[in-house]
């Protein structure tokens, strides 16, 4: 009982880092139609930039911020430079095209900061909390990475359903065309949009980062795992990959803590293939458009 | 005042339009008739951007916007009223709305004016435009075009689909917003007799060309021509 | 009428054959002369010919897209590795290996042939990450980390006491690359090739005309994975070992880039793409050393060029790799109609001269393609 009470408190935690990074794919998704593949790389990157800055003599606090900081920047800069000139190319350019772009980041952080992974700090304790007389594998730092999801998931809502911005972008994501007639610069939306996704991922890669330590592949299996959760969601909505990224890290916390690690990939895959055969639009989205 | 000169428009091999020189002077309503596939629409869509020019000019207001982007000549207030009306389903009634007048900076609650024309529009404003009936979606489509205060309103087959009561009251109301706002409006239609009613001026397109352009009760009596190219 | 076809049939039949025999006979003589690292490097080409001819077939072919198949490479070397412990020769372990691949590649492609885009790439990637993960799960059948080890193969002694085991490596190794190339080839310019092309050209115009789609992408599917894992087992021939390590996500990604490389759609562009994805660590190498760079940059220098590859092929075509594949058809075209010596319709196709049936123009070649198809079944 024990085990099924850490395991669930374990998979809280997991699940809400994979949101993050399937709502990161979400944001990309809804505003251009492309599942970005680069984002696993993207995210690794800032996180290996934040690891400069804290070690460099920086504070966690300051490492945090500039990762999502230059996260912001960073897919800001990809939408315009790589992404803009295929957005009406078919599908497969755009697939191959992030592919490319994780191939490069790889390479890129494994000339910098070589292919040995590294530890990366945590914010707060990693020792599980004292329960009566038992110590749950759920730590302080659990608790900080759960809230900091929330908070950021809490603040995407409210900046897409109470802002201005936030009304322009989803305009420009659902009608481009009709949002352009309406004066909306649909391009800069496109931009802002894929700024956002890569500091929510950039954020995620921080969360993460202490549990998987840092090197160029170290973020290839929460990539697939964010995939995978945000088409639990349906892919089109916010709130539906915070909900597939709980449910997965529930999902494979059980796996892994009943079946072992080993398996967690390959439950990830089957999960996605029963999604995808069951109810091609995910589970929890409202759309009846087949888009597989 | 809209002037459009030798405007020509290729889709690929296709000539959509083909030399069509315009003037739309302020305060009026010219109706574009024409078949389908005359170009009514590829017309419009090139006067807001949406599709470049082969050749041609277009100026609005002694400017030439010819080859601005569509934001940048929706800035200058030329309000285009899409095809199917262009309502964004997902988004609430009042979210519509707003973004009709963001442009402008105005991102307050729609004015009392607007939800005067449309009451309908007041009633329903917290649902989602996907609820909408025909009449009311092209009820919301102009009114958001209304909020940015556009000096030209380009309205694509408004007529499209709704019930002729209905048709009534929209080209009514284009008329009244013609005669009050002193709006400049290029109406395309297909619906040729309630079109003429209204306008200031009818022309109609064939196979990209303007084949006849004159006062609106003569073109409405000419029965050769309307049945020549609109097909009654 | 008839003998005709079948003459041309035959033709087709007996070209491939000759062209095997040519390309086998260059390879036994090039074997020869090459040294002992260079056959090794040879041998690795060989099995990357391999997977890329199956992943062409599959892309250029269908449409579809794997990143998956460094798992089908995976479950082929420790087909051979178990079977090859077991005690099995050589010739039956890689057929084996090509049969397990077979069977596990059917219903991957059932559940791929429903997926489109970005959706199969997710799919298949997370297949590519999950499938070697299972070494760790049964590490005592398996060999977990560490993976398989096995004997290397023993040239026939009738070759002689003193005959290299590298060379004996490259001749396995491109012995099984002639196979794939003579397979591919008879299928492209078959009329399953074409029913494939048609499928990939518009799905729906193709079941208009009565072709099962599903069925046509599953089966070129488990043709292409079959493929990976004739490749597979050849790699754990030839480097003695079957380990998860040897399938990391990257290999798929570098397996995508090298029939990027090679231009979707011709078995020529997998033999460039292999002979790339072998050389260019070398040529990367040899860079990194005369400008003294660390070996870090130096490791990663390759994947770094993989990757720029893949982006800027997209930018350069923007119409996609079906649209630069239409542009390579069509820009082979006139030489090939020349050669052939007469316009169209179905002779060409049927002839299968160049690496495709000559269409009209490209926006013909479906419904062409498509309606012939099935009469011919």
């Amino acid at each position: 009982m024990t085990k099924f009470i850490d395991l669930t408190l374990s998979g809280i935690s997991d699940g809400a880092i994979y949101a993050a990074v399937a709502l990161a794919l979400v944001l990309i998704w809804r505003s251009t139609r492309i599942v970005n593949f680069a984002q696993g790389a993207m995210l690794m990157i800032t996180t290996f930039i934040a690891s400069a800055v804290i070690n460099s003599g920086g504070s966690y606090v300051l490492g945090f911020a500039v990762a999502l900081a230059s996260g912001f920047v960073f897919g800001a800069v990809v939408e315009r430079v790589v992404v803009r000139p295929i957005e009406h190319a078919p599908p497969l350019n755009a697939v191959i095209l992030t592919l490319g772009l994780y191939t490069l980041l790889v390479a890129v952080a494994g000339m910098i900061w070589g292919n040995t992974p590294r530890s990366f700090p945590a914010a707060f304790s990693l020792r599980g909390y004292k329960v009566g007389g038992t110590t749950l594998l759920f730590t302080p730092n659990d608790t900080f990475i759960v809230l900091v999801v929330i908070a950021v998931a809490v603040a995407l809502a409210l900046l897409f359903r109470a802002t201005s911005v936030g009304l322009r972008m989803r305009a420009a994501a659902f009608a481009p065309e009709v949002a352009r007639l309406l004066g909306v610069r649909v391009g800069r939306m496109l931009t802002l949009g894929w700024a956002l996704a890569a500091m929510t991922g950039a954020l995620a890669g921080v969360l993460v980062a202490p549990s998987v330590f840092l090197g160029p592949n170290s973020f290839d299996p929460i990539l697939i795992i964010g995939f995978v959760a945000a088409v639990l969601g349906g892919l089109d909505s916010p709130p539906g990959a915070v909900v597939g990224g709980l449910v997965l890290g529930l999902a494979l916390s059980y796996v892994s803590g009943y079946e072992g690690s080993a398996l967690v990939p390959l439950a990830a895959l089957a999960i996605l293939v029963i999604v995808l055969m069951i109810r091609p639009t995910g589970l929890f989205s409202a759309t009846k458009e087949r888009r597989v | 005042m809209l002037t459009i000169e030798e405007l020509t428009t290729d889709y690929g091999p296709v000539r959509a339009v083909d030399h069509v020189s315009l003037e739309v002077p302020d305060g009026s309503v010219t109706a574009v008739l024409g078949a389908n596939g005359a170009g009514k629409t590829t017309l419009l869509r090139t006067l807001t951007g949406l599709v470049r020019p082969s050749s041609g000019h277009v100026t609005l207001a002694g400017r030439d916007i010819t080859r601005l982007p569509v934001e940048e000549i929706v800035r200058l207030g030329m309000a285009h009223v899409p095809e199917g009306r262009g309502v964004i389903a997902e988004l609430t009634v009042q979210e519509n709305l707003r973004l009709g007048g963001m442009w402008r900076g105005r991102d307050a609650a729609p004015p009392a004016e607007i939800y005067e024309l449309f009451p309908r529009l007041e009633e329903r404003r917290t649902q989602p435009a996907s609820r909408l009936s025909g009449g009311e979606r092209q009820m919301l489509s102009i009114g958001r075009a209304l909020m940015g205060r556009p000096r030209v309103l380009l309205l694509d087959e408004p007529s499209l689909g709704l019930a002729p009561v209905l048709v009534a009251q929209i080209m009514s109301l284009v008329r009244k917003l013609a005669d009050t706002l002193g709006l400049t409006v290029l109406l395309v239609e297909q619906n040729a007799r309630s079109a003429l009613s209204i306008a200031s001026r009818g022309v109609v397109l064939n196979l990209g060309r303007v084949v006849a352009e004159q006062d609106p009760h003569k073109l409405a009596a000419d029965d050769r021509l309307l049945h020549a190219y609109l097909g009654f | 009428m008839t003998a005709v076809r079948g003459a041309l049939r035959a033709s087709m039949l007996l070209r491939s054959v000759a062209l095997v025999v040519v390309v086998g006979v260059v390879l036994l003589l090039v074997t020869e002369s090459l040294s002992s690292y260079r056959n090794l490097q040879l041998a690795d080409g060989a099995y990357y010919f391999c997977v890329l001819a199956g992943l062409t077939v599959l892309a250029g072919s269908s449409g579809q897209i794997s990143l998956g198949h460094g798992a089908f490479m995976a479950v082929g070397a420790y087909t051979v590795a178990k079977l090859g412990n077991a005690g099995w020769a050589l010739l039956p372990e890689l057929v084996a290996a090509v049969v397990v691949t077979l069977v596990v590649g059917i219903p991957v492609g059932m559940a791929a042939s429903r997926l489109r885009g970005p959706y199969l790439a997710g799919a298949t990637l997370a297949f590519a990450v999950g499938l070697p993960a299972l070494a760790d799960k049964f590490p005592s059948f398996l060999g977990g980390e560490n993976g398989l080890s096995i004997n290397p193969p023993v040239p026939p002694s009738s070759l002689g006491a003193s005959f290299p085991l590298e060379r004996w490596e490259a001749w396995i190794a491109c012995a099984g690359a002639l196979v794939t190339l003579f397979v591919f080839y008879n299928v492209i310019h078959s009329s399953i090739g074409r029913s494939f092309r048609a499928v990939r050209d518009d799905e729906i115009a193709a079941s208009l005309v009565g072709l099962r789609v599903g069925r046509r992408q599953t089966l070129a599917f488990a043709l292409s994975a079959a493929a990976a894992g004739l490749g597979g087992g050849l790699l754990a021939v030839v480097t003695q070992l079957a380990q998860p390590g040897a399938f990391p996500l990257q290999l798929s990604l570098t397996l995508l880039a090298g029939v990027v490389i090679g231009g979707l759609g011709s078995l020529w562009g997998a033999v460039w793409g292999a002979a790339l994805l072998v050389l260019l660590p070398n040529w990367t190498n040899d860079i990194a050393n005369s400008f003294s760079l660390s070996t870090s940059v130096s490791h990663n220098l390759p994947i770094a060029v993989y990757g720029l590859v893949l982006i800027g092929a997209m930018l350069l075509w923007p119409s996609g790799i079906q649209g630069g594949v239409r542009a390579a058809v069509a820009a082979v075209r006139p030489r090939v109609a020349g050669r052939a010596g007469r316009g169209r319709p179905a002779a060409v196709s049927e002839a299968g001269a160049g690496e495709s049936p000559v269409p009209v123009s490209s926006d013909q070649a479906a419904s062409d393609e498509a309606a012939k198809a099935p009469s011919e079944r």
